[in-house]
Protein backbone atom coordinates (compact mmCIF):
# COMPACT_ATOMS: atom_id res chain seq x y z
CA UNK A 1 0.00 0.00 0.00
CA UNK A 2 1.64 3.06 -1.41
CA UNK A 3 1.16 6.81 0.26
CA UNK A 4 0.14 9.52 -2.16
CA UNK A 5 1.08 12.97 -2.25
CA UNK A 6 -1.84 14.79 -2.27
CA UNK A 7 -2.69 18.85 -2.58
CA UNK A 8 -6.13 20.37 -2.20
CA UNK A 9 -7.41 24.07 -1.59
CA UNK A 10 -9.05 24.21 2.42
CA UNK A 11 -10.74 27.60 2.95
CA UNK A 12 -8.82 29.17 0.63
CA UNK A 13 -5.16 27.92 1.18
CA UNK A 14 -3.53 25.41 -0.72
CA UNK A 15 -2.82 22.30 2.14
CA UNK A 16 -0.26 19.19 0.92
CA UNK A 17 -0.07 15.93 3.17
CA UNK A 18 0.97 12.39 2.34
CA UNK A 19 -1.85 9.97 2.65
CA UNK A 20 -2.89 6.28 2.59
CA UNK A 21 -5.81 5.72 0.49
CA UNK A 22 -8.01 4.36 3.28
CA UNK A 23 -7.90 7.49 4.94
CA UNK A 24 -10.92 9.36 4.48
CA UNK A 25 -11.05 12.70 3.87
CA UNK A 26 -12.63 13.84 7.12
CA UNK A 27 -9.74 12.18 8.68
CA UNK A 28 -7.91 14.22 7.09
CA UNK A 29 -8.99 17.42 7.97
CA UNK A 30 -9.09 16.71 11.29
CA UNK A 31 -6.26 14.30 12.19
CA UNK A 32 -3.59 15.93 9.52
CA UNK A 33 -5.23 19.70 8.95
CA UNK A 34 -6.22 20.06 12.17
CA UNK A 35 -9.65 21.73 11.72
CA UNK A 36 -11.48 19.91 14.23
CA UNK A 37 -14.74 22.24 13.14
CA UNK A 38 -16.00 19.14 11.41
CA UNK A 39 -17.14 15.99 13.30
CA UNK A 40 -17.16 12.71 12.79
CA UNK A 41 -20.24 10.62 13.47
CA UNK A 42 -21.24 7.60 11.89
CA UNK A 43 -18.68 7.42 9.42
CA UNK A 44 -20.92 5.26 7.10
CA UNK A 45 -22.62 8.66 5.48
CA UNK A 46 -26.34 8.16 7.55
CA UNK A 47 -25.47 10.70 9.88
CA UNK A 48 -24.41 14.06 8.27
CA UNK A 49 -22.10 15.88 10.99
CA UNK A 50 -19.24 15.44 8.36
CA UNK A 51 -20.34 17.19 5.98
CA UNK A 52 -18.22 20.27 3.96
CA UNK A 53 -18.59 21.78 0.60
CA UNK A 54 -16.62 20.39 -2.24
CA UNK A 55 -16.22 22.14 -5.34
CA UNK A 56 -18.97 24.60 -3.47
CA UNK A 57 -21.72 21.76 -3.27
CA UNK A 58 -22.54 19.95 -0.02
CA UNK A 59 -21.43 16.33 0.68
CA UNK A 60 -20.73 14.09 3.10
CA UNK A 61 -16.62 13.80 3.58
CA UNK A 62 -16.69 10.48 5.26
CA UNK A 63 -17.52 9.10 2.09
CA UNK A 64 -14.78 10.31 0.00
CA UNK A 65 -11.28 9.17 0.29
CA UNK A 66 -8.70 11.96 0.80
CA UNK A 67 -6.79 11.26 -2.33
CA UNK A 68 -9.96 11.53 -3.95
CA UNK A 69 -10.08 15.21 -3.18
CA UNK A 70 -6.49 15.60 -4.47
CA UNK A 71 -6.68 18.54 -6.56
CA UNK A 72 -10.44 19.90 -5.38
CA UNK A 73 -11.73 22.78 -2.97
CA UNK A 74 -12.83 22.19 0.06
CA UNK A 75 -14.92 24.52 2.50
CA UNK A 76 -15.57 23.34 6.22
CA UNK A 77 -17.30 25.07 8.93
CA UNK A 78 -14.37 27.12 10.01
CA UNK A 79 -14.63 28.49 6.38
CA UNK A 80 -18.10 29.88 6.72
CA UNK A 81 -16.78 32.48 9.25
CA UNK A 82 -15.08 35.65 8.25
CA UNK A 83 -11.79 35.30 8.95
CA UNK A 84 -11.68 37.93 11.87
CA UNK A 85 -12.94 35.62 14.10
CA UNK A 86 -16.26 36.28 14.56
CA UNK A 87 -19.23 33.94 13.62
CA UNK A 88 -21.01 34.69 10.23
CA UNK A 89 -24.41 34.96 10.35
CA UNK A 90 -25.91 31.55 9.60
CA UNK A 91 -24.60 31.21 13.10
CA UNK A 92 -25.12 33.97 14.58
CA UNK A 93 -28.79 32.80 13.71
CA UNK A 94 -28.32 29.32 15.29
CA UNK A 95 -27.08 31.20 18.48
CA UNK A 96 -29.97 33.48 18.64
CA UNK A 97 -32.52 30.69 18.10
CA UNK A 98 -30.78 28.03 20.40
CA UNK A 99 -30.44 26.01 17.30
CA UNK A 100 -28.05 23.56 19.10
CA UNK A 101 -27.85 21.76 22.22
CA UNK A 102 -25.08 19.27 22.23
CA UNK A 103 -23.32 20.52 19.03
CA UNK A 104 -22.61 17.39 17.64
CA UNK A 105 -24.79 18.05 14.29
CA UNK A 106 -24.07 21.92 14.15
CA UNK A 107 -21.10 21.84 11.94
CA UNK A 108 -23.42 19.65 9.40
CA UNK A 109 -26.21 21.86 9.57
CA UNK A 110 -24.67 25.02 9.01
CA UNK A 111 -23.07 23.61 6.06
CA UNK A 112 -26.62 22.06 4.73
CA UNK A 113 -27.93 25.28 5.66
CA UNK A 114 -25.14 27.40 3.71
CA UNK A 115 -25.70 25.23 0.76
CA UNK A 116 -29.69 25.86 0.39
CA UNK A 117 -28.99 29.78 1.23
CA UNK A 118 -26.56 29.62 -1.51
CA UNK A 119 -29.32 28.60 -4.23
CA UNK A 120 -32.42 29.34 -2.52
CA UNK A 121 -32.26 32.80 -0.88
CA UNK A 122 -36.31 32.17 0.05
CA UNK A 123 -36.72 28.44 1.12
CA UNK A 124 -39.72 27.62 3.12
CA UNK A 125 -40.35 25.62 5.75
CA UNK A 126 -40.63 22.31 3.70
CA UNK A 127 -37.71 22.98 1.48
CA UNK A 128 -35.47 23.92 4.69
CA UNK A 129 -36.45 20.58 5.82
CA UNK A 130 -35.61 18.66 3.17
CA UNK A 131 -32.31 20.34 2.75
CA UNK A 132 -31.46 19.04 6.21
CA UNK A 133 -32.70 15.17 6.55
CA UNK A 134 -29.78 14.38 5.84
CA UNK A 135 -28.36 15.27 9.08
CA UNK A 136 -29.09 13.61 12.20
CA UNK A 137 -29.82 15.70 15.50
CA UNK A 138 -29.76 13.24 18.15
CA UNK A 139 -31.36 16.19 20.47
CA UNK A 140 -33.74 16.43 17.92
CA UNK A 141 -33.81 20.14 17.85
CA UNK A 142 -34.82 20.95 14.65
CA UNK A 143 -37.58 23.21 15.01
CA UNK A 144 -34.84 25.84 16.03
CA UNK A 145 -32.79 24.60 13.35
CA UNK A 146 -35.15 25.21 10.74
CA UNK A 147 -35.82 28.25 12.13
CA UNK A 148 -32.41 29.53 12.36
CA UNK A 149 -32.01 28.91 8.84
CA UNK A 150 -35.47 30.79 7.91
CA UNK A 151 -33.85 33.93 10.40
CA UNK A 152 -30.91 34.18 8.72
CA UNK A 153 -32.43 34.10 4.95
CA UNK A 154 -35.16 36.52 6.14
CA UNK A 155 -32.48 38.77 7.28
CA UNK A 156 -30.11 38.55 4.15
CA UNK A 157 -33.19 39.10 2.10
CA UNK A 158 -33.43 42.56 4.31
CA UNK A 159 -30.10 43.36 3.81
CA UNK A 160 -30.35 43.59 0.16
CA UNK A 161 -33.86 45.34 0.44
CA UNK B 1 -15.65 2.00 10.67
CA UNK B 2 -12.34 2.31 8.27
CA UNK B 3 -11.85 0.81 5.12
CA UNK B 4 -9.18 -1.22 5.13
CA UNK B 5 -6.25 -0.98 3.27
CA UNK B 6 -6.18 -0.73 -0.56
CA UNK B 7 -4.31 1.00 -3.73
CA UNK B 8 -5.59 3.71 -5.85
CA UNK B 9 -5.06 5.01 -9.25
CA UNK B 10 -6.49 7.65 -11.47
CA UNK B 11 -7.63 6.40 -14.83
CA UNK B 12 -6.83 9.20 -17.44
CA UNK B 13 -9.21 7.08 -19.33
CA UNK B 14 -12.06 4.26 -19.99
CA UNK B 15 -9.35 2.20 -21.71
CA UNK B 16 -6.87 2.75 -18.85
CA UNK B 17 -9.53 2.19 -16.40
CA UNK B 18 -10.49 -1.02 -18.15
CA UNK B 19 -6.54 -2.42 -18.39
CA UNK B 20 -6.18 -1.45 -14.61
CA UNK B 21 -9.18 -3.53 -14.02
CA UNK B 22 -7.75 -6.46 -16.51
CA UNK B 23 -4.62 -6.79 -14.54
CA UNK B 24 -5.55 -7.83 -11.70
CA UNK B 25 -4.00 -10.87 -10.26
CA UNK B 26 -5.44 -14.37 -8.97
CA UNK B 27 -7.99 -13.49 -6.82
CA UNK B 28 -7.28 -10.00 -6.45
CA UNK B 29 -10.58 -7.65 -6.43
CA UNK B 30 -9.91 -4.49 -8.34
CA UNK B 31 -13.03 -2.20 -8.24
CA UNK B 32 -14.09 1.00 -9.94
CA UNK B 33 -15.00 3.89 -7.61
CA UNK B 34 -16.50 6.70 -8.73
CA UNK B 35 -18.59 9.00 -6.72
CA UNK B 36 -18.18 6.61 -3.81
CA UNK B 37 -21.71 6.36 -2.06
CA UNK B 38 -22.60 3.01 -1.83
CA UNK B 39 -19.06 1.72 -2.36
CA UNK B 40 -17.19 3.44 0.47
CA UNK B 41 -19.99 2.70 2.90
CA UNK B 42 -19.83 -1.14 2.12
CA UNK B 43 -15.75 -0.52 2.24
CA UNK B 44 -16.05 1.09 5.88
CA UNK B 45 -18.21 -1.59 7.29
CA UNK B 46 -15.77 -4.52 5.55
CA UNK B 47 -18.51 -5.80 3.46
CA UNK B 48 -15.84 -4.86 0.18
CA UNK B 49 -12.19 -5.13 0.61
CA UNK B 50 -11.20 -4.76 -3.24
CA UNK B 51 -7.04 -4.43 -3.09
CA UNK B 52 -7.11 -1.76 -5.37
CA UNK B 53 -9.61 1.37 -6.60
CA UNK B 54 -9.41 2.62 -10.11
CA UNK B 55 -10.87 6.25 -9.77
CA UNK B 56 -12.88 7.24 -13.02
CA UNK B 57 -13.82 10.64 -11.60
CA UNK B 58 -12.34 13.09 -14.11
CA UNK B 59 -12.10 10.91 -17.79
CA UNK B 60 -12.92 13.23 -20.28
CA UNK B 61 -16.73 12.02 -21.61
CA UNK B 62 -18.04 10.13 -19.06
CA UNK B 63 -20.23 12.22 -17.47
CA UNK B 64 -22.47 14.53 -19.21
CA UNK B 65 -26.50 14.03 -20.43
CA UNK B 66 -27.39 14.17 -23.91
CA UNK B 67 -30.67 14.09 -26.03
CA UNK B 68 -31.40 12.12 -29.01
CA UNK B 69 -33.97 11.51 -31.22
CA UNK B 70 -35.17 8.26 -29.33
CA UNK B 71 -33.74 7.97 -25.69
CA UNK B 72 -31.37 10.30 -23.50
CA UNK B 73 -28.03 9.18 -22.97
CA UNK B 74 -26.76 9.50 -19.45
CA UNK B 75 -22.62 9.41 -18.46
CA UNK B 76 -21.97 6.66 -16.06
CA UNK B 77 -20.01 9.30 -14.03
CA UNK B 78 -23.13 11.95 -13.92
CA UNK B 79 -23.42 13.22 -10.37
CA UNK B 80 -27.15 12.26 -9.66
CA UNK B 81 -28.02 15.85 -8.52
CA UNK B 82 -26.92 16.87 -12.24
CA UNK B 83 -29.28 14.18 -13.89
CA UNK B 84 -31.64 15.24 -11.58
CA UNK B 85 -31.48 19.36 -11.88
CA UNK B 86 -31.45 18.38 -15.98
CA UNK B 87 -34.04 19.86 -18.23
CA UNK B 88 -33.33 17.10 -20.75
CA UNK B 89 -34.03 14.51 -18.09
CA UNK B 90 -36.92 16.13 -16.46
CA UNK B 91 -38.65 17.06 -19.78
CA UNK B 92 -38.04 13.29 -21.59
CA UNK B 93 -37.45 10.78 -19.05
CA UNK B 94 -40.32 11.89 -16.72
CA UNK B 95 -39.97 9.17 -14.41
CA UNK B 96 -36.03 9.18 -13.83
CA UNK B 97 -36.46 12.87 -12.76
CA UNK B 98 -39.05 11.86 -10.16
CA UNK B 99 -36.91 8.57 -8.88
CA UNK B 100 -34.00 10.86 -8.82
CA UNK B 101 -35.40 13.13 -5.70
CA UNK B 102 -35.90 10.50 -3.60
CA UNK B 103 -31.80 8.69 -4.04
CA UNK B 104 -30.20 9.82 -0.39
CA UNK B 105 -30.19 13.29 0.54
CA UNK B 106 -28.60 16.08 -1.79
CA UNK B 107 -24.95 15.63 -0.18
CA UNK B 108 -25.11 12.21 -1.32
CA UNK B 109 -26.70 13.34 -4.50
CA UNK B 110 -24.29 15.76 -5.64
CA UNK B 111 -21.36 12.93 -4.89
CA UNK B 112 -22.81 9.81 -6.22
CA UNK B 113 -23.36 8.91 -9.88
CA UNK B 114 -26.29 7.75 -12.39
CA UNK B 115 -23.54 4.57 -13.05
CA UNK B 116 -22.30 3.85 -9.87
CA UNK B 117 -25.96 3.09 -8.78
CA UNK B 118 -27.15 1.04 -11.49
CA UNK B 119 -23.50 -1.22 -11.46
CA UNK B 120 -24.34 -1.83 -7.53
CA UNK B 121 -27.92 -2.86 -7.76
CA UNK B 122 -29.23 -2.62 -4.46
CA UNK B 123 -32.71 -4.10 -4.34
CA UNK B 124 -34.10 -0.70 -3.34
CA UNK B 125 -32.65 1.87 -5.13
CA UNK B 126 -34.49 4.11 -7.40
CA UNK B 127 -32.15 4.04 -10.41
CA UNK B 128 -32.21 0.52 -11.07
CA UNK B 129 -36.26 0.58 -10.81
CA UNK B 130 -36.28 3.41 -13.27
CA UNK B 131 -33.88 1.67 -15.67
CA UNK B 132 -36.10 -1.79 -15.41
CA UNK B 133 -39.54 0.46 -15.73
CA UNK B 134 -38.26 2.11 -18.91
CA UNK B 135 -35.94 -0.84 -20.64
CA UNK B 136 -33.08 1.38 -20.18
CA UNK B 137 -30.15 0.15 -22.09
CA UNK B 138 -26.54 0.03 -20.42
CA UNK B 139 -23.69 0.22 -22.34
CA UNK B 140 -19.89 -1.21 -20.80
CA UNK B 141 -16.69 -1.07 -22.25
CA UNK B 142 -13.91 -3.91 -21.35
CA UNK B 143 -10.70 -3.80 -23.28
CA UNK B 144 -11.86 -6.41 -25.73
CA UNK B 145 -14.43 -4.18 -26.37
CA UNK B 146 -17.99 -2.76 -25.82
CA UNK B 147 -21.29 -4.50 -24.83
CA UNK B 148 -24.95 -3.33 -24.66
CA UNK B 149 -27.00 -4.51 -21.54
CA UNK B 150 -30.87 -4.52 -21.18
CA UNK B 151 -31.51 -3.35 -18.03
CA UNK B 152 -34.29 -6.26 -17.69
CA UNK B 153 -31.46 -8.66 -17.21
CA UNK B 154 -28.94 -6.49 -15.42
CA UNK B 155 -30.19 -6.89 -11.97
CA UNK B 156 -29.35 -10.75 -10.70
CA UNK B 157 -29.78 -10.88 -7.20
CA UNK B 158 -28.91 -7.96 -4.42
CA UNK B 159 -26.17 -6.05 -5.12
CA UNK B 160 -25.30 -8.41 -8.04
CA UNK B 161 -25.10 -7.66 -11.40
CA UNK B 162 -24.29 -8.93 -14.77
CA UNK B 163 -20.99 -6.64 -15.48
CA UNK B 164 -18.21 -7.95 -15.80
CA UNK B 165 -14.74 -8.07 -12.94
CA UNK B 166 -12.86 -6.04 -15.98
CA UNK B 167 -16.08 -3.90 -17.21
CA UNK B 168 -16.88 -0.40 -17.13
CA UNK B 169 -19.91 0.78 -17.16
CA UNK B 170 -19.66 3.80 -19.82
CA UNK B 171 -23.72 4.88 -20.70
CA UNK B 172 -27.32 4.38 -19.64
CA UNK B 173 -29.88 5.04 -22.30
CA UNK B 174 -33.21 5.69 -21.20
CA UNK B 175 -36.18 5.61 -24.00
CA UNK B 176 -38.37 8.89 -24.75
CA UNK B 177 -41.32 8.67 -25.23
CA UNK B 178 -42.76 10.33 -28.40
CA UNK B 179 -46.41 10.54 -29.02
CA UNK B 180 -49.44 11.45 -26.57
CA UNK B 181 -49.31 13.23 -23.11
CA UNK B 182 -46.48 11.74 -20.83
CA UNK B 183 -46.75 11.71 -16.88
CA UNK B 184 -44.92 9.74 -14.21
CA UNK B 185 -45.40 9.17 -10.34
CA UNK B 186 -42.85 7.67 -7.57
CA UNK B 187 -43.70 6.49 -4.49
CA UNK B 188 -42.10 4.92 -1.38
CA UNK B 189 -42.20 3.66 1.89
CA UNK B 190 -38.20 4.58 4.03
CA UNK B 191 -38.08 4.43 7.81
CA UNK B 192 -36.39 8.12 7.33
CA UNK B 193 -36.10 10.21 4.46
CA UNK B 194 -33.25 9.45 2.28
CA UNK B 195 -33.26 6.01 3.63
CA UNK B 196 -33.27 2.94 0.78
CA UNK B 197 -36.76 2.07 0.53
CA UNK B 198 -38.72 -0.97 1.78
CA UNK B 199 -41.18 -0.72 -1.20
CA UNK B 200 -40.69 1.85 -4.25
CA UNK B 201 -43.06 2.23 -6.84
CA UNK B 202 -42.72 3.52 -10.05
CA UNK B 203 -45.10 4.45 -13.18
CA UNK B 204 -44.99 6.27 -16.25
CA UNK B 205 -47.91 6.31 -18.47
CA UNK B 206 -48.60 7.98 -22.10
CA UNK B 207 -52.49 9.07 -23.15
CA UNK B 208 -53.59 9.72 -26.17
CA UNK B 209 -55.72 13.11 -26.73
CA UNK B 210 -59.18 11.20 -25.64
CA UNK B 211 -57.29 10.42 -22.64
CA UNK B 212 -57.00 6.62 -23.46
CA UNK B 213 -53.52 5.10 -22.04
CA UNK B 214 -51.59 4.24 -25.10
CA UNK B 215 -48.63 2.80 -23.00
CA UNK B 216 -47.86 2.27 -19.51
CA UNK B 217 -44.57 0.87 -18.05
CA UNK B 218 -45.10 -0.25 -13.99
CA UNK B 219 -42.22 -1.76 -11.95
CA UNK B 220 -41.89 -2.22 -8.27
CA UNK B 221 -38.38 -2.22 -5.85
CA UNK B 222 -37.58 -3.59 -2.22
CA UNK B 223 -40.31 -6.50 -3.35
CA UNK B 224 -37.81 -9.17 -4.80
CA UNK B 225 -34.00 -10.00 -5.55
CA UNK B 226 -33.74 -6.88 -8.19
CA UNK B 227 -36.53 -4.45 -9.61
CA UNK B 228 -39.60 -5.92 -10.93
CA UNK B 229 -41.99 -5.10 -13.90
CA UNK B 230 -45.53 -5.72 -13.53
CA UNK B 231 -46.63 -7.11 -16.99
CA UNK B 232 -49.77 -8.18 -16.37
CA UNK B 233 -50.88 -4.89 -14.55
CA UNK B 234 -49.59 -3.18 -17.88
CA UNK B 235 -51.17 -5.38 -20.14
CA UNK B 236 -55.01 -4.65 -18.65
CA UNK B 237 -54.23 -1.49 -17.91
CA UNK B 238 -53.22 -0.09 -21.94
CA UNK B 239 -56.14 0.30 -23.77
CA UNK B 240 -57.90 2.07 -20.55
CA UNK B 241 -59.06 5.50 -19.61
CA UNK B 242 -56.89 4.56 -16.07
CA UNK B 243 -60.18 4.82 -14.24
CA UNK B 244 -59.66 4.03 -10.60
CA UNK B 245 -61.76 1.25 -10.44
CA UNK B 246 -59.37 -0.22 -13.70
CA UNK B 247 -56.05 0.38 -11.71
CA UNK B 248 -57.89 -1.19 -8.84
CA UNK B 249 -58.90 -4.07 -10.47
CA UNK B 250 -55.27 -4.46 -11.76
CA UNK B 251 -53.37 -4.21 -8.85
CA UNK B 252 -54.77 -8.04 -8.20
CA UNK B 253 -52.00 -8.88 -10.52
CA UNK B 254 -49.38 -7.42 -8.55
CA UNK B 255 -48.91 -10.22 -5.36
CA UNK B 256 -48.22 -12.78 -8.34
CA UNK B 257 -45.11 -10.76 -9.59
CA UNK B 258 -43.19 -10.27 -6.70
CA UNK B 259 -41.30 -12.63 -4.18
CA UNK B 260 -40.79 -10.33 -1.20
CA UNK B 261 -39.07 -11.33 1.91
CA UNK B 262 -39.00 -10.31 5.87
CA UNK B 263 -36.03 -8.65 6.69
CA UNK B 264 -35.36 -6.58 9.81
CA UNK B 265 -37.52 -3.32 8.61
CA UNK B 266 -40.46 -5.15 7.26
CA UNK B 267 -42.08 -8.59 6.99
CA UNK B 268 -42.97 -9.79 3.77
CA UNK B 269 -46.52 -9.57 4.03
CA UNK B 270 -45.88 -5.66 5.04
CA UNK B 271 -44.28 -5.15 2.01
CA UNK B 272 -46.81 -6.85 -0.72
CA UNK B 273 -49.50 -4.94 1.03
CA UNK B 274 -47.73 -1.93 0.64
CA UNK B 275 -46.16 -3.02 -2.91
CA UNK B 276 -50.14 -3.18 -3.97
CA UNK B 277 -51.01 0.45 -2.54
CA UNK B 278 -47.99 2.34 -3.89
CA UNK B 279 -48.11 1.21 -7.14
CA UNK B 280 -52.16 2.34 -6.93
CA UNK B 281 -50.50 5.99 -6.43
CA UNK B 282 -47.90 6.01 -8.91
CA UNK B 283 -50.09 5.24 -11.57
CA UNK B 284 -52.77 7.66 -10.45
CA UNK B 285 -50.14 9.87 -10.46
CA UNK B 286 -49.00 9.59 -13.36
CA UNK B 287 -52.05 9.39 -14.72
CA UNK B 288 -53.12 13.05 -13.03
CA UNK B 289 -49.75 14.22 -14.43
CA UNK B 290 -50.51 13.38 -17.97
CA UNK B 291 -54.46 14.50 -17.84
CA UNK B 292 -52.92 18.05 -16.59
Amino acid sequence: MTARDISLTVNGEIRRANVMPRMTLVDLLRDVLGLTGTHIGCEHGVCGACSILLDGVPVRSCLIFAVQADGHEVTTVEGLADGDGEIGDLQDAFWECHAMQCGYCTPGMLIAGHALLAENPAPDTGEIREAISGNLCRCTGYTQIVEAIALCAARRREGEG
Amino acid sequence: MKAAEFDYIRADSVAAACAALAAAGPGEERKIIAGGQTLVPLMAMRLARPALLVDIDGIPGLDGIEARDSYVAIGAMTRQRAAELSPAVRDAVPLLARALRFVGHVQTRNRGTVGGSLVHGDPSAEIPLAAVALDAELEAEATGGKRTYAAASFFEGPMVTAIAPDECLVEARFPVWNGGRIGAGFQEVASRRGDFAIVAAAAQVALDGGGTCTRIAAALGGVAPGPVRIAALEDALAGTRLEDGAIDAALASVGGAIEPDDDLHATAAYRGRVAEVLLGRAIREARDEARA
